[in-house]
């Protein structure tokens, strides 16, 4: 069941958000870049920003609706947002904070959040882990209808991202409510939620599980925000029924999917392999070139070959003794590609 | 070498001059008298009549621009209209204002022959030359250090404090006076000790729009001013006693740290001190 409706259009300072979204008991990600209307959405479902046209609606309840010119303020739209900074009260301890959003079972919260024994802490002695559960507990003391969470893990430094990401998928998993979460970061995006949708300038370009954006990104945007390299190429019919793309270098490589003019060819790094010498596999596609870049992460590897980067294990690496300037082969499957329309609007 | 050396030494002059320059006219008001003679001319009447009617007004005054000014100062500061930059030039022009200038428009504003003049003689209140007129002097020529003050330290608020407030169920009137008054106000603080500052002091706007009534209308400075002639004694322990009130509260403004931090738009400061 729906249970936040949206479908508004909000001018803003250099483009218009205009969407329509259904969100039901579930966690749903606006993905994108900054700068692309997402916090603007979040405001217009608090009532911190008031849109041109359109209605908002939360359990059957109206927010607003601009034909029947209802507009609830912010304090009776029974909201929970957990800004990006967290804007916790500076003057007040954790447990005022909490107790400012008016409930009295403010020792049951603090429980629940693990923050008991920070209740008389002011926020400023608190770490970005902490201040984010005071957050979190504020937002939902006064049990409201649907939970708004701005950019929750930009303020936290990498070290205690990954701990915090995880601790609060498991927040968002027990609770039984709408949850309605803006991130530029596709990655958190995929761990926390179960929906989630593209939003660029103000339009939504995609919406789908986490798992069907990767798999069919609909346009090179969506791709490359998923984290695919895009190769550019004119795409014609070839051989066996594969689509047949000659790269701008001259280059050709093939892929599965049928398309034809200009294209992006969309392939994952995880779906590169990297080898020495050219090897008799199943990959139709291969890209020789010295690596210009290799870059470790944890325990994978990132290789830039020409346009293309290729994730490895460290294991790998070490195993073929790789090196940047040295000649190397990437090679993918033609199964592993798909094709993207090149819309002129597209940016990087 | 030495030209450096020369240059030192006439940075160094220039600044002993300034120091010596401003500092002189008050080490004479106490040296002209010992200090136990000073503190006894504050016992005249005339010392004490103006020490009351200075308090009363201020007292007032400062209640007036309080209850007023920090509402419209909020509003000025935190809801974008049009023309608000007008506005807020608007309520620094009588900062720039010469005090005679104010004086003469108080009298042509509230004055019996005045643009409200009849008004107030059909309620048969006459403002010209009573206490009222003081506060009303007081009142003008001080608001605008307040409010200017006012209105910086609002706008230095986190505007997703507010938001954040809202959204926790307060209406705008609860977010004012638990989140928006309490973190503004050290600033707050410090604009009202600076208007005071300048309400203790005003001379020219009173002069000519309340004149110089002793237990009337004579504050402190129109006091030293009337007593120049009849006894310098009690004009110069009434600037003792001014010099002394100022000190202390330019002492204030500076420990109050807000004041040197109002332009500041990042939560930690307001965390730390209120914290402290």
């Amino acid at each position: 069941m729906d249970t936040l409706r949206l479908d508004f259009s909000l001018p803003l300072r250099s483009f218009r958000l205009e969407l329509a979204l259904a969100v039901g008991r579930e966690t749903f990600a606006l993905v994108g870049p900054s700068g692309a209307g997402k916090t603007s959405v979040l405001r217009a479902v608090a009532g911190l920003l008031r849109p041109e046209r359109g209605r908002i609606a939360l359990d059957g309840r109206v927010l607003f609706d601009a034909a029947a010119k209802i507009d609830r303020p912010p304090e009776e739209r029974r909201v929970g947002f957990v800004f990006q900074e967290y804007a916790l009260f500076p003057h007040m301890t954790v447990e005022q904070n909490v107790v400012y959003a008016g409930r009295t079972r403010s020792a049951e919260v603090l429980e629940r959040f693990r923050i008991a024994h920070l209740a008389k802490a002011r926020p400023a002695e608190l770490s970005g882990g902490e201040r984010q559960r005071v957050g979190l507990a504020r937002a939902l003391a006064r049990e409201p209808d649907v939970l708004l969470l701005d950019e929750p893990l930009s303020a936290l430094d990498t070290h205690t991202r990954a701990g915090v990401r995880a601790e609060l998928k498991d927040l968002l998993d027990q609770l039984d409510l709408p949850v309605l979460l803006v991130t530029h970061d596709f990655q958190d995006a995929a761990v926390l939620a179960s929906r989630g949708a593209v939003l660029v300038d103000g339009r939504l370009r995609q919406i789908g599980t986490p798992a069907e954006l990767i798999a069919a990104p609909s346009d090179a945007f969506v791709a490359s925000f998923m984290g695919a390299n895009l190769l550019s190429g004119s795409a014609r019919l070839g051989l066996g029924g594969l689509t047949e793309v000659t790269l701008d270098d001259g280059s050709v490589l093939y892929s599965v999917d049928a398309a034809e003019g200009l294209v992006d060819i969309a392939v994952y790094p995880w779906e590169v392999s990297i080898a020495r010498e050219p090897t008799r596999d199943s990959a139709l596609n291969h890209v020789r070139g010295p690596i210009t870049s290799l870059v470790h992460i944890e325990n994978r590897a990132r290789v830039q070959v020409g346009a293309l980067v290729g994730e490895v294990t460290t294991a790998s690496v070490e195993r073929l003794n790789l090196k940047e300037g040295e000649f190397v082969v990437a090679s993918f499957k033609a199964a592993a590609t798909r094709l993207v329309a090149r819309s002129s609007d597209t940016r990087g | 070498m030495i030209r450096r050396r020369l240059f030192t030494a006439a940075l160094s002059l220039a600044a002993v001059i300034a120091l010596v320059f401003l500092l002189l006219p008050l080490v004479a008001i106490f040296l002209r008298a010992p200090p136990g003679e000073l503190f006894a001319q504050l016992g005249s009447k005339v010392a004490i009549d103006a020490i009351v009617v200075t308090l009363k007004a201020n007292v007032i005054a400062q209640a007036l621009i309080l209850v007023v000014g920090t509402p419209a100062a909020y509003l000025i500061a935190k809801h974008g209209f049009r023309g608000r930059a007008f506005v807020v030039t608007l309520v620094e022009l009588p900062l720039v204002l010469p005090p005679a200038v104010a004086g003469i428009g108080l009298l042509a504003a509230f004055g019996r022959l005045g643009l409200l003049g009849d008004t107030f003689d059909l309620l048969g209140v006459s403002i010209g030359f009573t206490q009222t007129a003081v506060v009303l002097a007081v009142t003008y020529v001080a608001s605008p250090f307040y409010l200017r003050q006012a209105i910086a330290s609002f706008e230095a608020l986190d505007n997703a404090l507010l938001d954040a407030s809202r959204t926790l169920g307060a209406g705008p009137a609860r977010t004012f006076f638990r989140i928006a008054l309490p973190l503004a106000g050290k600033g707050l603080a410090a604009g009202a000790a600076l208007s005071f500052a300048r309400g203790i002091g005003e001379f020219g706007a009173t002069i000519m729009f309340a004149g110089s009534l002793q237990g009337v209308t004579q504050t402190l400075s129109l006091a030293i001013y009337a007593q120049l002639d009849l006894n310098i004694d009690v004009a110069l322990a009434l600037g003792a006693l001014l010099v002394l009130v100022s000190a202390a509260i330019l002492l204030t403004i500076k420990v109050l740290p807000a004041w040197t931090r109002s332009g500041s738009t990042s939560l930690f400061p307001f965390a730390r001190f209120g914290s402290s």
